[in-house]
């Protein structure tokens, strides 16, 4: 069917003045997604980019694509309705902490457990943005902001851990600014048949700047990421610390490796089909020294959801004469012939 | 079975009409029972309506007052259109539904008791000291009683049923005498019972014997002493083929009937709540009609993935009762917003909040009409019975479709449960009117047609890639424009494109009467019918008195204003505080005058008849 010329990066931009912060973490996110869609081929009338509301959710108006910008966290509930009716439409969500996990969580949980074949991008930058600077679900305990002037006292939810728990198949993370790894971690989401859980670390530079900084910053990213890869050992820090399982706490440790010999080391290889380990992986990034897995942390695939609910729309109407005289006149029914006249 | 089903009538008593009320307790199979008789009585050719009346509990506690479940018909050869004001026949199951019931019925009326469960223990707990059948507490009545729960057992012993069991029978024993006593054909019973127990065929036939055996206990029996038979004729009828439907029903048939008018696959999302929820059981059966049903996780996603759908290019429909539409209330804003057609129905019942669930009102008046953020004019459309749901739910889908629109349905507990016989209509009678999802060269999403309508581009069209949401759009390109002159004319558009759906619908016509009559009685959904009786009766009374009962509520048909100005009195009956005469008065500066009821019970006809006497002084 693609018997165009191959489309680039910038086709898939729309002529709309982009208004975010500048320097807001978002603009990367932006590239790589137009990036991913070029190098993917993907056709733009067949793709949808449906939105809450916040920043984050103004991305659909930058796309050269269709886009249904919704109303605060219910992206999800309307992309089941378009998924439904038409499955051919490759749905993408976009979502932020605040409207994907707070006023959305619903939304969100409902539709990683009934894995409708969708890309949920969540962009997670711990705060409120386009509200000015309330803390977020996802704010770390003690946020100071507008609405938490002595510090926030809830604890946050981990993104990650949300999706599995509710059910995802899929789950990923990634940087904003990791553009090498971006769009290999968003085609892989693509290529997924159901709900990928897709969490990538954004930077609001004006109310959260820097939030990420402890695992984000170049020169310490070697040692504070954990690039996850199906098949392969998990190794960090040029290679000389590993990921390997305590089994008498059931818990994550890190481990040396000497002389190149993770096996010796005890380092585990990444199962992206180990929901247990995926489960691990994901918290990993709340203790202390621990560093913060990124990439393909899950996959496990299913059935989705639309095709479901089409496998059985088809079995159920099998055999079945479409007549709708016949429908309406079904049941226990009497005939008239002439106009009766009253007896009495 | 060697039973000859059908008698030739002797010695019945000739009537009109009759209104028969059925009460027991929740568990007695009273709404079963009626129903039955509901399907007989269609059968026999008598015009009907019928008012089920049950409590929001599932199963109450036995015994009790609020435990009470009633069903009440009224049957005639002429044209019946209310439940009937007050039953003549009481057919009491326990203490507590003649409690609850006695009040209503027509003074000398005939009261059928089971005497089985008229215990000390069941008395009681209906807060009766003695038994009323004892006492001369029903000497204003007549009163047939006798051992029902203890008859039922006999009649089904020989098929070795527990107890309980055996007492299931009762409503159909119950039903068999009353069968008897207005000589009806038992034959269509037997074989629901049969197609209902296919798989238990020992119930099944507990429940025929049982059936037989209330009919024998009528003929044979020596208490017919106040056991009257009666003859109701057959209804003055249109000829064609008829059926009986309940409101729920009906539209449920609307919906299908009105997306294939407009050649759209329909997808239906909805949340369960009372009395909403036969809807979505209706719809997720009738996949083959290009039906999608999706229970969605709340209220939201449910009116949410319906926006989906119509943004993909199906029809989007939602249902739910008051509650939850309050909750949809932000979503219906989005399609007002970005243009797309949606069926958003209401049942209403009973609020606020929670208020009644099972029980009718007509109370979300403003709430269709005003209930959303900002100026977000909504066409609304309210049915007046069950069988009209089903044109209303037409309608709703075409206007939706024409003028890209959301579109609030409104119908109603009583409406939804109620049954009546309808003269099933053919599809060709309605006009097919296809649905255009644009494809030709590029335009603004926001490019109109003469009647406002924007152009509905389906995603996965080459080449017209758009974006749209719920932030202010510019008028030519679609794009997001806060500017003040701008908005202003979005606004303005909206509501001159709702305003122009007016150019769409009929003139208004009186029901009755017309210009010149002294009075006008104006109405809206279900008390349709006990206003008409009202308004029929003041006039054989020799009153003056017009009747008019809009279905379009939003926009009003065009003529509206002209009429209402031509009356000074006007009276508006509503089961609410007085909602479209608020509406009336300012929409047309008329004085009308309100009747409000919110029991949770539909009117009387003669509290109508009253109000109208008094108007006129």
């Amino acid at each position: 069917m693609n018997d165009m010329t191959p489309l680039k990066p910038n086709d898939f931009a729309t002529d709309q003045e982009v208004r975010w912060c500048p320097g807001c973490g978002d603009y990367a996110i932006l590239k790589g997604v137009q990036r991913t869609m070029a190098e993917m081929g993907a056709r733009p009338e067949n793709t949808v980019f449906i939105s809450g509301i916040g920043c984050s959710s103004r991305f659909p108006y930058y796309m050269e694509t269709y886009g249904f910008h919704t109303i605060h966290g219910r992206a999800p509930a309307l992309a089941t309705g378009v998924k439904l009716a038409n499955p051919d439409l490759d749905v993408w969500i976009i979502t932020g902490d605040g409207d994907g996990l707070s006023i959305g969580g619903n939304h969100m949980m409902h539709v990683l457990r009934r894995n409708l074949d969708c890309q949920i991008l969540l962009f997670n930058n711990e705060i409120y943005g386009l509200t000015k600077g309330q803390y977020s679900p996802t704010s770390r305990e003690g946020t100071r902001s507008p609405s938490t002037p002595y510090g926030s006292v809830d604890h946050p939810a981990e993104p990650g851990t949300f999706a599995l728990g509710s059910g995802a198949r899929f789950i990923a993370r990634c940087i904003d600014t990791a553009q090498k790894q971006m769009p290999g971690i968003l085609k892989r989401a693509h290529a997924h048949k159901g709900a990928s859980f897709v969490e990538l670390y954004q930077n609001c530079i004006v109310y959260n700047d820097d939030v990420f900084a402890g695992f984000t910053e170049k020169k310490q990213a070697p040692f504070t990421q954990l690039w996850l890869e199906h098949g392969q050992p998990m190794l960090f820090a040029n290679g000389e610390k590993g990921i390997a399982l305590d089994a008498d706490t059931l818990s994550l440790k890190i481990v040396h490796v000497v002389d190149g010999d993770w096996e010796a080391a005890g380092v585990r290889v990444h199962d992206e089909k180990n929901r247990v380990m995926a489960g691990l992986l994901v918290a990993m990034r709340h203790n202390e020294g621990m560093p913060v897995a990124l990439g393909v942390i899950y996959e496990d695939p299913a059935p989705s959801f639309e095709e479901d609910v089409r496998t059985q729309n088809v079995e159920a109407a099998k055999g079945k004469v479409v007549d709708l005289e016949a429908l309406i006149k079904k049941g226990q029914t009497w005939e008239v012939n002439q106009k009766k006249l009253r007896e009495v | 079975m060697a039973t000859k089903l059908k008698e030739t009538t002797a010695h019945a008593e000739q009537r009109e009409a009759v209104t028969v009320r059925f009460a027991g307790d929740s568990g007695d199979g009273m709404q079963l029972t009626g129903g039955q008789f509901t399907q007989s009585t269609a059968l026999a050719g008598s015009d009907l309506a019928t008012f089920p009346d049950f409590p929001a509990e599932i199963r109450a506690p036995q015994g009790t007052t609020f435990g009470v479940s009633a069903f009440q018909i009224n049957f005639g050869s002429e044209a019946i259109e209310t439940a009937g004001d007050a039953p003549d026949i009481l057919v009491a199951m326990n203490p507590a539904a003649l409690k609850t019931n006695l009040a209503a019925l027509k003074p000398g009326g005939l009261i059928i008791a089971d005497t089985g469960e008229f215990g000390a223990r069941n008395l009681k707990k209906a807060g009766y000291e003695e038994s009323p059948l004892e006492t001369d507490e029903l000497k204003d009545y007549q009163l047939v009683a006798f051992d029902i729960s203890a008859q039922t057992l006999e009649s089904v012993k020989e098929f070795g049923l527990g107890n309980k069991e055996a007492l299931r029978s009762k409503n159909m024993w119950t039903l068999g005498l009353v069968l008897w006593m207005f000589d009806r054909d038992r034959q269509p019973i037997v074989d629901w019972l049969n197609a209902k127990f296919l798989k238990k065929p020992e119930i099944a036939a507990a429940n025929i014997a049982a059936l037989n055996a209330g009919h024998a206990y009528g003929e044979t029996a020596e208490v017919q002493q106040g056991l009257g038979r009666y003859q109701v004729g057959a209804a003055e009828t249109e000829p064609g083929l008829y059926r009986t439907v309940t409101g729920g029903e009906s539209l449920a048939l609307g919906l299908v009937a009105g997306a294939s008018l407009v050649d759209l696959p329909m997808f239906f999302g909805s949340y369960p709540i009372t009395p909403a929820s036969p809807l979505l059981h209706t719809l997720s059966r009738l996949k083959e009609f290009g039906v999608t049903t999706f229970q969605a996780e709340d209220e939201i996603a449910a009116i949410c993935s319906a926006i989906g759908a119509s943004y993909a290019g199906q029809l989007g429909v939602t249902s739910s009762s008051g509650p939850g539409i309050a909750l949809k209330g932000e979503a219906m804003g989005l399609a007002v917003m970005t243009e797309l057609p949606l069926v958003i129905v209401n049942s209403q019942r009973g609020g606020p909040s929670t208020g009644l669930p099972t029980k009718t009102e007509q109370s979300d008046l403003y709430q269709a009409l005003y209930g959303r953020n900002g100026d977000a004019p909504m066409p609304v459309i309210a049915a007046r019975s069950p069988v009209d749901a089903f044109d209303c739910a037409i309608e709703a889908c075409r206007i939706a479709v024409e003028y890209m629109t959301p579109v609030m349905l409104l119908t109603d507990g009583y409406i939804g449960n109620a049954a009546e016989p309808w003269r099933v209509p053919s599809i060709d009678d309605y006009e097919h009117r296809p649905a255009r999802h644009y494809e030709g060269e590029p335009v603004s999403p926001y490019s109109r047609d003469e009647k406002l309508a924007r152009v509905w581009i389906k995603p996965g069209t080459p080449g017209l890639m758009h974006r749209i949401g719920g932030i202010e759009k510019n008028y030519e390109t679609g794009n997001i424009d806060y500017a003040p002159a701008n908005h202003q004319k979005m606004t303005d558009t909206r509501q001159a494109k709702v305003e122009g759906v007016a150019d769409s619908i009929p003139d208004q016509d009186f029901e009755i009467g017309g210009p010149g009559d002294d009075m006008l009685v104006v109405g809206w959904g279900s008390t349709y019918g006990p206003i008409h009786q009202a308004v029929k009766r003041a006039r054989a009374g020799g009153a003056n008195v017009a009747q008019l009962h809009i279905r379009h509520l939003w926009p009003f048909p065009k003529n509206l204003g002209m009429l209402l100005r031509g009356f000074d009195k006007i009276l508006v009956p509503e089961m609410n505080t007085g909602q479209l005469k608020t509406v009336l008065r300012d929409q047309f500066l008329v004085d009308a005058q309100p009747l409000n009821k919110v029991s949770g019970q539909p009117f009387k006809i003669a509290e109508i008849e009253a109000a109208i006497a008094e108007m006129l002084g």
